[in-house]
């Protein structure tokens, strides 16, 4: 693996993680270039969330290491903390701060850890709720949007920080089916726009046209990846065919339009 | 009418108590809340042995009728000490450290009914475990704990009469005095008893104007649909 090619932004690296007897990643490895999309697919139970709160250090992995732009991050809480400032994270069920506007949402780390001035940081803050298309929302309590647009806050809250990476835990599971469209669509506009994501999904349609390379995860390890045309229409691995299968039964068929 | 006229003569005497009463609940409710928040924190975030003196605390303060701390406090600790407190400072501490109990516990369960959401968002956006108590955590956590809290008020309001048994010149010390001169024991009682209920009416109203001024939509409420 090169580790000192300029355009890879992240290096994940036999990643290991056990929850009492429980062995949740088994060895973990890939690397993201920068502007590039991967999309992280598998079975429930098979390590993808831990794996994304590993590479943040929301969950400390026992054995592997993680660098970023070539720097590896080290254990201590001041570095963690400030490793986590270049790492935007989205969580299935947002996770807004419920005592605060969809603005503050997205200002406060830009005041409280980057210590902008608030003029500053309110102009940002709209920057990137416009960018998710909810500035007109801005006034409103994460209670009073719905979950698309809850969604999007969240988002604009990791991109406020301006990452290096964002990373997308199933960002969609927990939305009602019509109000994926809108979420998924923010994503779309996002990769295109030459953000490095890192998105676990069941959303195959999207996979299948915005990823750069799909990932199959399942049992703790990447089972197989490659660019999406091969995982959707020639898996090699006969658990992918299964998995797509019945993802396909519960999704509907996929088209290569997405 | 022997009864009226003790009450009007008692009134003006009975009535100084109102400020030594209030002071003790305002104080009491002060130390609690001083040593509850923290304690209550580091329930859920500190470890284990900060919070296993924590739960001794919690357990032994709890655990002892409000008169035997009281007295252990008069008769006992302080003097040991050497410390030469009045009896109402004595009372406040021992009230408000036996709050402090009631109150940890109140901002633990606030804490932990956020869920591990709020704490993992905030960590990925880069605060430190600090910044996000201090940011996310309190702000919601107080607000959650305020029914809960408002309990306190009339529980050190009523609790705040047992200093009477140090001589802490509060309402029901100051009745008892005018009892003694006037052997008129019920209306003089019921007239500390009305004034009681007068200050829970009137602290409570208080603490409905802050729920009120506090209250953010939604804040605390589960969602039913996403």
């Amino acid at each position: 693996m090169n580790t000192t090619s300029a355009t890879s932004i992240l290096v994940v690296e036999n990643i290991y993680k056990t929850y009492g007897k429980t062995e949740i990643l088994k060895g973990v490895s890939f690397t993201v270039n920068k502007g590039e999309t991967k999309v992280i697919i598998g079975p429930s139970g098979a390590g993808k969330s831990t794996l994304l709160k590993c590479i943040n250090q929301l969950i400390i992995p026992d054995r592997g290491r993680i660098f970023l732009n070539g720097e590896e991050v080290l254990h201590s809480h001041s570095h963690i903390n400030r490793f986590r400032q270049k790492i935007g994270m989205v969580f299935q069920n947002f996770y807004l701060f419920d005592h605060i506007t969809a603005l503050e949402n997205v200002e406060i780390a830009l005041l409280k850890v980057k210590k902008m001035k608030r003029p500053e940081a309110r102009e940002k803050a709209l920057k990137e709720l416009a960018r998710v298309g909810m500035k007109d929302k801005a006034h409103l309590y994460p209670a009073e949007l719905s979950g698309g647009q809850a969604q999007r806050v969240s988002i604009a809250r990791a991109l406020a920080m301006d990452p290096e990476v964002m990373l997308f835990d199933e960002p969609t599971s927990a939305l009602d089916p019509e109000l994926t469209g809108e979420v998924l669509e923010v994503m779309r506009n996002l990769a295109q726009g030459g953000v490095t994501m890192v998105v676990v999904t069941h959303e195959m349609g999207f996979a299948s046209s915005v990823a750069d390379e799909v990932m199959f995860m399942e049992e703790g390890k990447i089972l197989e990846s490659g660019p999406p045309s091969q995982i959707f229409f020639h898996p090699q691995e006969e658990r992918t065919k299964k998995f797509l299968s019945r993802i396909s039964e519960l999704y509907g068929e996929l088209n290569r339009n997405g | 009418m022997e009864g009226l006229s003790a009450v009007l003569e008692s009134l003006p005497y009975i009535i100084s108590g109102i400020p030594v009463t209030l002071g003790l609940v305002a104080l009491s409710l002060l130390v609690g809340f001083a040593l509850g928040v923290p304690m209550g924190v580091a329930m859920v975030y500190g470890n284990r042995v900060v919070i296993k003196i924590i739960q001794v605390f919690v357990f032994v303060l709890r655990g002892l009728p409000n008169l035997v701390l009281l007295f252990l406090f008069y008769f006992g600790i302080f003097p040991l000490l050497g410390w030469n407190l009045s009896p109402f400072t004595i009372g406040a501490i021992t009230l408000g450290l036996r709050s402090a109990a009631y109150q940890t516990e109140i901002f633990r369960g606030a804490i932990l009914s956020l869920g591990e959401g709020q704490m993992l968002a905030a960590l990925s956006v880069g605060m430190s475990k600090n910044q996000a108590i201090w940011n996310i955590i309190l702000p919601q956590a107080l607000r959650l704990a305020l029914p809960g809290w408002s309990n306190e008020y009339p529980i050190l309001l009523t609790d705040s009469s047992v200093t009477y048994a140090i001589g802490v010149a509060e309402i029901l010390t100051r009745g008892g005095q005018m009892v003694t001169r006037t052997y008129q024991p019920m209306p003089i009682y019921l007239t500390c008893a009305l004034m009681f209920i007068f200050l829970n009416w009137g602290g409570m109203q208080i603490i409905q104007w802050g729920e009120k001024k506090a209250y953010i939509p939604g804040l605390g409420r589960k969602r039913e649909t996403q």
